[in-house]
């Protein structure tokens, strides 16, 4: 049974269509992972889980109630995007107002020592970083010990160890047992965090599977690249049915094919006794997997 | 119980932010007062006046400075607070937790009120104390004619804050509005002072109606029904316009 079951999502802003058609199925206890370019309807979508923005069209429950129910608050935090405190507010403050909205709060001390808070208690809202406002919002998001959290752009504009030893809290908060659904346009995150994913474009869900299953799809393709110790003619290498294409990069020569492609290559050059120095297998990543669904970068 | 709690720490988190803003705090608090010991400390303004029927110019100001200090918390304070509040998704947040934004909305008001209340007593105090001012001879009718200009003023406010872009631009349209609305209340020349069809025109503003029902209740008397009926009217109809046209993001 899933925690979120969404069935072609549809909404429009006037005259621009934001969400054509998206339907995905979060499980309990997973990262699921929302994944598309600027303006793909990534926002949009998670709003709508939220019960921020009415569909359209189309069907969504979350724990089997409809987003917009009031008992949903209780169960289902979220962090959004852009969305501030008032500047004079202490994180303190902030943190006691908060676990007061709900019935049985996380402890807000465990939590701001646990997303590095700690010493940042008395500090007001406009002086924090933008790191420190990030994580005070993800406290926020977590403050009423909720059973689904939704973070939207979760690291976005961390440095990169913030953005780590966020990803590490995130992964300790599953551990507890809590449905995540994450708004990422990060790569890195994605492929480290996510038990699946979903790649939305114009709208439209373009891809639904784990980040190795998305490469795999895309890439049966791989490439080697090595510098022979002595010219290497490429009719040599061609001749390897596993080879689909060669090309020179100055000393270096790159081969392009499926299947056993390394043996294919090394076979023919042990053959030849050509060493390959600099030997280099590249696979296919999800950035690359990513540009390839939605066709531009 | 969880509301009432939730509630209560929005009010006081309001009352520490505003105490957090001095200029606003200051203004709001101690203005009123101000201005009574000002215009109370000129000899002449101590006389009574035949062109305020016996009374004195500052028996007439308290009133008045009662009047700014609803003026000044409802017509520029809330649409500010408010407006920046919807600005920068503090609304939008509250909308995904259990204490709706519309709690938010009541905590500020209630604030405001809490204020006005402090602010006011202060001016009437110290008009009592030091310029012998004599307190309301209708308490209650006082108390209906302030909580009657809290509500139409308030609701005033509201609607600025449901209209306004940002909290900027609710702050610029509340003070275009300040101004007439104090014009009407006698801030600069007393109502009864003022050419009949100005006071005909002020009987229907909320701050001259508002001024009104507080002056009458300060004379012994219960607010006007046309004071009252124009108050309730600003209530109603910009508080269901608030409550239609406010959005949360």
């Amino acid at each position: 049974m899933p925690v979120i079951a969404v069935k072609n999502l549809r909404k429009r802003y006037g005259d621009t269509v934001a969400v054509r058609d998206v339907s995905f199925a979060v499980e309990r206890g997973e990262i699921f992972g929302i994944l598309g370019p600027n303006g793909a309807g990534k926002t949009t979508t998670v709003e709508c889980v939220a019960g921020l923005r009415t569909p359209d069209g189309g069907t969504i429950t979350v724990l089997d109630r409809p987003p917009r129910d009031s008992a949903l608050r209780r169960e289902v935090g979220v962090q959004l995007q852009e969305s501030q405190l008032p500047d004079k507010i202490t994180v303190r403050e902030a943190l006691e107002l908060y676990s007061a909205f709900y019935p049985a709060p996380a402890d807000w001390r465990a939590l701001a020592d646990k997303l590095g808070l700690a010493g940042d208690l008395r500090s007001r809202y406009a002086k924090l970083s933008g790191g420190r406002k990030q994580r005070l919002s993800i406290a926020l998001a977590l403050i009423g010990n909720p059973r689904i959290a939704i973070l939207d752009e979760l690291t976005t504009g961390l440095d990169p160890q913030a953005r780590r030893d966020t990803w590490d809290l995130i992964e300790s908060i599953r551990d507890t047992g809590v449905t995540i659904v994450l708004v990422t346009h990060f790569m890195e995150e994605a492929s480290r965090l996510c038990d699946r994913l979903a790649v939305i474009d114009r709208g439209e869900v373009v891809a639904l599977d784990t980040p190795a299953g998305l490469v795999d799809a895309i890439s049966a393709e791989q490439r080697i690249r090595f510098r022979p110790s002595v010219p290497v003619d490429d009719a040599l290498l061609l001749a390897a049915p596993e080879v689909t294409a060669v090309r020179r990069h100055g000393e270096q020569i790159e081969v392009t094919g499926t299947g056993n492609l390394l043996h294919a290559v090394t076979s023919v050059l042990a053959a030849h006794q050509i060493i390959a120095n600099e030997l280099r297998i590249e696979q296919a990543s999800l950035d690359e997997a990513f540009v390839r669904l939605v066709g531009r970068d | 119980m969880l509301l009432k709690r939730t509630f209560t720490k929005l009010t006081v988190t309001e009352l520490k932010l505003l105490a957090r803003e001095p200029v606003t705090a200051f203004f709001s608090l101690f203005f009123p007062t101000i201005l009574v010991v000002i215009l109370g400390s000129i000899p002449a303004f101590r006389e009574p006046s035949a062109d305020l029927g016996g009374a004195r110019v500052i028996d007439i100001y308290v009133g008045i400075a009662v009047a700014l200090t609803l003026a000044m918390l409802g017509l520029q304070v809330t649409p500010l607070v408010l407006a920046t509040y919807r600005e920068k998704g503090i609304l939008r947040r509250l909308a995904t937790t259990p204490a709706r934004p519309t709690l938010l909305l009541g905590a500020q008001l209630t604030a405001a009120l809490l204020t006005a209340i402090v602010s006011s007593a202060l001016a009437i105090a110290v008009g009592r104390i030091a310029f012998d001012v004599p307190l309301a001879s209708n308490f209650a009718g006082f108390i209906l004619a302030f909580l009657l200009a809290a509500l139409g003023v308030f609701a005033i406010g509201l609607f600025i804050a449901a209209l306004a872009p940002s909290g900027k631009a609710g702050n610029s349209i509340g003070t275009l509005l300040f101004f007439p609305s104090m014009f009407f209340a006698g801030l600069w020349t007393p109502r009864e002072v003022l050419p009949h069809v100005l006071q005909r025109i002020g009987d229907f503003t909320p701050l001259g109606a508002g001024e009104r029902a507080l002056h009458d209740a300060m004379t012994g008397h219960w607010p006007s029904l046309l004071s009252a009926t124009v108050l309730v009217g600003y209530l109603a109809v910009f508080g269901l316009g608030a409550a239609r046209l406010f959005r949360w993001s």
